[in-house]
């Protein structure tokens, strides 16, 4: 075997290992997903079941004058969210700009790159915005769980109650262990024990911290359990599934 | 058993591959299939080790492509009958053989401000409690290996080397920066120095650091969000201006 | 004439450990320029591998601790052959070391009360060892590595390995060695040398040391003239790692013990109480239960015996092996999983948890750790002058654990980290005081330069000769196994007639390769240094008819009341010729003898 030790290129590597296999799978995740959540909110309809609304709709803004699905009045915000988390980036950057695709494994060399310094890219800084208005929609996805457990003004649930229920979990807990979150919260002080408040503050960026170091498992958690959650009710919606009612 | 060692032998205008023929015992682990070949069969290999534990961080390489300490990686874990390949870390030049001139890196570490703690509290002593050292002693468990480096591909593939500090220095002035006694302000100088922004934080630093810091979300992002804070926060850069307080994360 | 480089330098530091960092960044803070020379990188000395803490009397735990207990620990500890003056300097200064590392960012674990933690550990009588974890070296090295590249004025010259001091008019005017890297001569002009290169644990089989501790520093201080103590005393750690084969050797820090950690033999006893010697009887429990009690933070209970000094640890490990009840591997178990839970386990001995799951398939804080002795520490080294660790060749300084008298005959565990930083600091004061005082400066000997350059060459040039791996492997062989945890007068006999034989084969070996970045040359040249270290143990052991601290003798198992009253200093006599002298222990004044009354 004759080389330098210099070598290098896209995909060159001596790992012996599927390294491909993480982006490659995270790549199809989100192309999935992307596909997917596209159509629902595009489409308009069968987003109501019951006392059950998809997450893609909600909140649900009827506005007369806007032409096109509700979903898009609102879907920029975890749009947004997600796009700038901090673990979708890693995700992205690896599985579609190979950069890199994999640790230790070649990539487009070259001096062009600017990482997060300049446009598009430096606007990632503004993740913690969205991280507020995200926290925000946590609180009305609740409202809508809530919702979900009144049917014609009676106490019941239903399997959609559930999977909403799930979601909300889901999601929050996703949410609330973003890294802006876990910054604003306590995570930029210091010293805990000489500032106002800080045993608190610490407790608080303690519980984000939790939630953080499982950032990515909630991340898919909740990808999938958003998108689920509004196809079993565009199913039920469409009269494909039959909501069992457990209550 | 024999195990066949395929190491890269040159220096950094050229060189091959050398296969050595190596007996296994247990436990053995990488470093010692290298210093038997040293002492055995060619006795001018190059290698840097020191302590053989995983504590100073010398032996750092790449081991079938993975970027490891050799001290820490058993042999036994590759016995798939291939020959196990050991290369010098990509990201800096070879001097020779297994060893590459890693100077840079001290360069980079003289640019960071050192520690400037506050005034002892009246009775001498400065107090702070373990649950908020904790975060510091996370990086300051760095033992200076260097694969971060090696592997983050800012440096090893984009050669950033002038504009980016690397993940170590990340840490470094992350451990710093969040000592509970420390009143220095770091915020620009990581900024703009180490280029924490070049930092596209996939996290290939964290998947080798063999002390396992958390070097992402630990200590770059919480950079990251501090300089959000000073630079391109609005609502706080208009809370600053309504409330005339200073552009400093609370220490 | 063979070219070199040169630098001219106040006070040329040899090793960048905590004592040469310390030493270094004093040097620098009373204006002198300074040169700081290490072997590897900066920052992988010997230090990080400093596990368990620093020994300072702080109080912050137990409020009746001050530094004459401790000054009490480390004499008894040495078995009162220590330089008392030494110790006493020692014990009142690490405090200030301490505190002073906490200004400079260092990060010590915490007491409830927000002040810095101390633990307990092996011949300290209350918890005294300020820590990290399980990686207080690695704490202290960096916070001193830190500090001194902000200093001024010093310059640090990486993979530089010296070779030989420069002398001229009876003092010293420099030094000689290569860069690593490139194989290329340097030669340092400088007014004042201080040496903090470490032991000699490379010279034997099985040791926690690395390939850097070939006894540097006291072999070309031996060669330039200066006097050499306690060269006899070297300590066995008792706890290393004893399987895997590849890591036999690696250190298991006292502070396994010190969490409260116990040690068994192959019949699950306790073998410890029965090792208990007179002099620490009243200190120690002599049962379970006592020891339990103390675990758990009974303060009239005493300490269990696993927290003996490590001599005593080690002969006792040792002495069960002997009587058949060793364990599989031929140590003893070091079990904490049955004293402590598993999350304390990982908190307080991170780097021991990772060590034996990673590199031996075990985890501690399920399953007991194999343990055995292994080659630690030297606490003989260049003699120096207490107050200012000067040798006794003007101009050369010496701290750490190059340096000799301070620990006696055996060394506590912790109090060479706060060694390195009390020593260290004296030897930076210490020069710079020397160089201030200089009236003239010597000048180099080209001619000198030139014949050490054609030494060290040597090797390479030769048509054909020895490997030098097989020259060191024999002599590791023979310090294990004639000069190693126990001795007797035939061993030692036959192990020097053994050193004497291999030696002359070191002017017969030869490397291939190039001079850049060869590791089987620096090995070559390494030997010099290892042979006339193992050469001054073997002597100094075979005169040393008794047992004492990390001298066990076989055939003399007692304390010697005369060989009590003196230390073994060599003295270079020829060009080759080591000479052995007793020298009577300095007195020690009516106060502090009066704290081991009834001893």
């Amino acid at each position: 075997m004759n080389s330098t030790a210099t070598q290098t290129g896209l995909f060159s590597t001596d790992r012996r290992d599927k390294w491909w296999v993480g982006p490659l799978a995270s790549g199809l995740g989100l192309a999935a997903f992307g596909a997917y959540s596209t159509w629902a909110a595009a489409i308009g309809v069968h987003y109501e079941f019951g006392p059950y609304l998809s997450p893609f709709y909600a909140p649900l803004i009827k506005w007369d004058a806007f032409p096109f699905s509700p979903a898009f009045l609102i879907l920029w915000a975890p749009l947004g969210f997600r796009a700038t988390c901090y673990y979708y980036r890693k995700a992205y950057y690896r599985a579609y700009f190979m950069d890199p695709p994999g640790c230790a494994v070649g990539e487009f060399r070259g001096h062009g790159y600017k990482g997060e310094t300049s446009f598009p890219f430096i606007i990632q800084n503004v993740h913690r915005f969205f991280m507020y208005v995200a926290v925000l929609f946590i609180f009305m996805l609740g409202y809508d769980a809530v919702k979900a457990f009144t049917w014609d003004g009676q106490f019941g649930i239903g399997v959609g109650t559930i999977i909403m229920t799930i979601n909300v979990l889901l999601l929050g807990s996703y949410t609330f262990g973003c890294h802006s979150l876990r910054h604003v919260i306590g995570g930029k002080t210091d010293c805990f024990s000489c500032t106002k408040f800080g045993p608190v503050k610490f407790q608080a960026w303690r519980g984000v911290s939790f939630l953080n170091s499982r950032h990515q498992l909630f991340a898919w958690c909740s990808l999938f359990s958003v998108g689920f959650t509004d196809f079993y009710i565009r199913m039920c919606s469409m009269g494909i599934f039959t909501d069992v009612r457990l209550l | 058993m024999e195990t066949t060692m395929s190491v890269y032998r040159g220096d950094k205008n050229s060189g091959r591959f050398v296969d050595y023929k190596v007996k296994q015992f247990e436990g053995m682990v990488v470093l010692d299939a290298i210093h038997q070949i040293q002492a055995e069969q060619s006795t001018d290999l190059a290698c840097r080790w020191n302590c053989k534990a995983g504590k100073c961080g010398s032996c750092s390489a790449e081991i079938n492509g993975k970027p490891r300490l050799m001290c820490m990686s058993r042999m036994d874990q590759y016995n798939d009958g291939k020959p196990i390949v050991v290369r010098p870390l990509r990201a800096f030049p070879v001097i020779r053989d297994l060893v590459t001139d890693v100077s840079w890196n001290y360069e980079i570490n003289k640019k960071i401000k050192p520690f400037k703690p506050k005034a002892k509290e009246a009775d001498g002593t400065w107090r702070m409690q373990q649950y908020e050292v904790d975060r510091v002693q996370e990086f300051r468990k760095c033992i200076e290996c260097f694969l971060c480096q090696n592997v983050c591909h800012v440096l090893r593939d984009h050669d950033k080397k002038n504009e980016f500090g690397g993940p170590r220095f990340l840490v470094r002035a992350a451990s710093l920066e969040m000592h509970p006694l420390d009143t220095e302000d770091r915020i620009d100088m990581i900024k703009d120095s180490l280029g924490s922004g070049l930092c596209n934080i996939t996290k290939c630093c964290t998947e080798v650091c063999p002390e396992s810091i958390k070097i992402t979300d630990n200590g770059i992002i919480p950079l990251k969000e501090r300089i959000v804070d000073a630079h391109f926060d609005p609502v706080v850069w208009l809370w600053r201006k309504i409330t005339g307080k200073p552009a400093q994360p609370t220490k | 004439m063979t070219k070199y480089e040169s630098f001219e330098q106040d006070v040329l530091v040899i090793g960048a450990g905590g004592a040469g960092l310390r030493a270094a960044i004093e040097a620098s803070d009373l204006g002198m320029n300074v040169g700081l020379v290490c072997k590897s990188l900066l920052g992988k000395a010997h230090t990080v591998m400093a596990e368990g803490g620093v020994a300072a009397a702080l109080a912050n735990v137990e409020t009746r601790d001050n530094w004459k207990v401790h000054f009490r620990d480390t004499m008894r500890g040495g078995k009162m052959l220590n330089n008392y003056r030494m110790a006493q300097i020692h014990a009142q200064e690490a405090p200030d070391r301490v505190r002073e590392l906490e200004a400079w960012g260092a990060v010590f674990d915490r007491t409830k009360d927000g002040r810095i933690l101390q633990r307990n550990f092996g011949g300290h009588l209350y918890p005294r060892l300020a820590h990290v974890g399980d990686r207080t070296g690695l704490e202290m090295i960096r916070t001193l590595q830190d500090k001194t590249v902000h200093s001024k004025n010093v310059k640090v010259h990486m993979e530089c390995t010296i070779y030989k001091l420069l002398t001229n008019d009876g003092r010293i005017c420099g030094a000689i060695g290569y860069w690593r890297e490139t194989g290329r001569f340097i030669v340092f002009k400088a007014k004042a040398v201080i040496l903090a290169t470490g032991g000699v644990g490379k010279s034997f089989k099985i040791t926690s040391n690395s390939w850097e501790y070939t006894g540097d520093g006291q072999a070309i201080a031996f060669e330039a003239g200066a006097d050499l103590i306690d060269m006899e005393f070297v300590q066995f750690h008792p706890t290393g790692m004893i399987w895997p084969l590849s890591v036999k050797g690696t250190l298991v820090t006292e502070g396994v013990r010190g969490e409260g950690g116990v040690l068994r033999n192959s019949k699950n006893e306790r073998f410890m109480f029965k090792y208990i010697p007179e002099i620490f009887k009243k200190d120690y429990a002599d049962t379970e239960d006592e020891a339990r009690r103390w675990l758990d933070g009974d303060k009239a209970a005493r300490r269990p015996p696993e927290l003996l000094t490590r001599d005593v640890v080690a002969r006792a490990i040792n002495s069960e092996f002997k009587a058949g009840r060793a364990s599989t591997h031929g140590g003893a178990y070091l079990d904490i999983a049955s004293q402590r839970d598993g999350e304390y386990i990982k908190r307080k001995l991170p780097s021991m948890y990772h060590q034996f799951k990673e590199l031996a398939d075990v985890d501690i804080t399920k399953q007991a750790m194999e343990v055995g002795p292994t080659t630690h520490y030297i606490m003989g080294g260049v003699k120096v002058d207490g107050e200012t660790a000067q040798s006794t060749l003007p101009g050369l300084f010496a701290a750490g654990e190059v340096a000799g008298g301070m620990h006696g005959s055996n060394r506590l565990g912790g109090n060479s980290l706060s060694d390195l930083l009390v020593f260290g600091r004296r030897a930076g004061m210490g020069a710079a005081q020397y160089v201030k005082d200089l009236r003239t400066t010597a000048t180099l000997k080209e001619a000198e330069i030139d014949t050490t350059c054609k030494e060290m060459l040597a090797p390479m040039e030769r048509a054909s000769g020895e490997n030098p791996y097989v020259i060191v492997q024999e002599l590791q062989e023979i310090m294990q196994n004639h000069v190693g945890i126990i001795r007797n007068e035939n061993e030692l006999s036959e192990g020097l007639a053994k050193i004497q034989k291999l030696k002359p084969r070191v002017d017969n070996v030869r490397v291939e390769g190039g001079r850049a970045y060869n590791p089987g040359w620096h090995q070559a040249l390494d030997l010099r240094a290892m042979f006339i270290c193992s050469e001054a143990i073997a002597k100094a052991a075979l005169l040393r008819k008794e047992s004492r601290g990390g001298h066990s003798r076989e055939d003399f198992p007692n304390y010697d009341k005369e060989l009590g009253k003196i230390n073994f200093v060599i003295k270079k006599s020829g060009p080759h010729e080591m000479q052995l002298v007793k020298q009577p222990l300095p007195e020690m004044p009516a106060d502090l003898a009066e704290l081991f009354k009834g001893d």
